[in-house]
């Protein structure tokens, strides 16, 4: 379904990216994943994409880093000669309460998981548009839509990247680029660990957290859902609805 | 310097004679709006083999020519 195609996937040496970068080589896709820091994880989830008969290689990149997303980017398109998916998942928490929050909490948090994504796409913007083809696929979070008490970093970044990802979607419609986003609520996770005492966990209607991999089929879906954007898809068990 | 390779972009672009882009011609003029001046500026990086930041607003085709002049010395 994605054979020939080249797949981002940020954040892809573990969790949601990883079970996202290996949906994406299921389907055919080659996959080029960012990761932070855990080599080893990213080099094992490559393994697991090219048992699919694909071509997968792992980037070391700080996307909160716009000079070193820019070089990232023109090495996997030298490696891979184009791009056409990008996913932007990479995130980061650095949880506490707003009045004992540190500047450099904030600051972290909206650099990784909001610029992050923007330097993803400022930086594979022009490749799509030179293929006048490309689908983006943001991972925000219920955090976004309903903010969360001891988040309010990560759910402002989560927030902007559903305002981002509409207004990417409404800037480069005309040109044959989508771009969607994923509400994941509670997955299990290494980042959710410390949630699943989370008293909100039991106001999930469907009664239990999520995995990554529903979080992959929703980006599966994405991917290939040629008329939707600008859309903002819950994978939440319904606890925002 | 530029101009004749911006004309010629520009012309397979909107699908009208070189010789009909001139140094004043606005892009609004010509059909091409912003998004479209974007995509230009990439068809012109690809030809020129140069890179362009285009950090300020340019409305005529004289105006991109001057600018890409004044980046590329």
């Amino acid at each position: 379904m994605l054979t020939g195609k080249v797949a981002i996937v940020t954040g892809g040496s573990r969790g949601i990216g990883a079970a996202i970068a290996r949906k994406l080589a299921s389907m055919g896709a080659n996959v080029a994943l960012i990761y932070a820091g855990n080599q080893q994880a990213a080099e094992q989830v490559c393994s697991q994409c090219r048992e699919y008969g694909v071509e997968a290689k792992a980037y070391r990149c700080d996307v909160s880093s716009f000079d070193q997303v820019k070089d990232t980017v023109a090495a996997i398109k030298a490696d891979f000669g184009t791009v056409h998916i990008l996913v932007n998942n990479a995130g980061i928490t650095k949880d506490g309460l707003i009045a004992m929050m540190k500047e450099d909490s904030f600051n972290a948090v909206l650099d990784t998981n909001l610029k992050g994504a923007f330097h993803m796409i400022r930086h594979c913007a022009g490749i799509f548009l030179r293929n006048r083809e490309g689908c983006i696929v943001n991972i925000s979070s219920v955090s976004g839509l309903m903010g969360n008490a001891g988040q309010c970093n990560y759910s402002a970044s989560k927030a902007g990247l559903i305002g981002l990802t509409k207004s990417v979607a409404k800037e480069l419609a005309p040109k044959g680029i989508r771009c969607n986003a994923i509400a994941p609520g509670f997955i299990r996770t290494d980042m959710t660990d410390s949630q699943t005492e989370n008293p909100l966990v039991n106001l999930i209607p469907l009664g239990t957290m999520g995995e990554a991999e529903d979080v992959a089929e929703a980006a599966a879906y994405l991917v290939t859902a040629k008329y939707v954007t600008g859309e903002v898809l819950r994978v939440d068990g319904g606890i925002a609805m | 310097m530029y101009f004749e390779a911006i004309a010629k972009v520009i012309a397979d672009r909107v699908g009208c004679e070189v010789s009909a882009v001139k140094p004043e011609s606005t892009f609004t003029e010509l059909g091409i709006d912003s998004l479209d001046t974007v995509e230009l500026l990439m068809n012109l990086e690809d030809e020129l083999k140069i890179e362009i930041e285009l950090d300020q607003p340019v409305s005529t085709v004289g105006d991109l020519d001057k600018f890409i002049q004044s980046k590329q010395g």
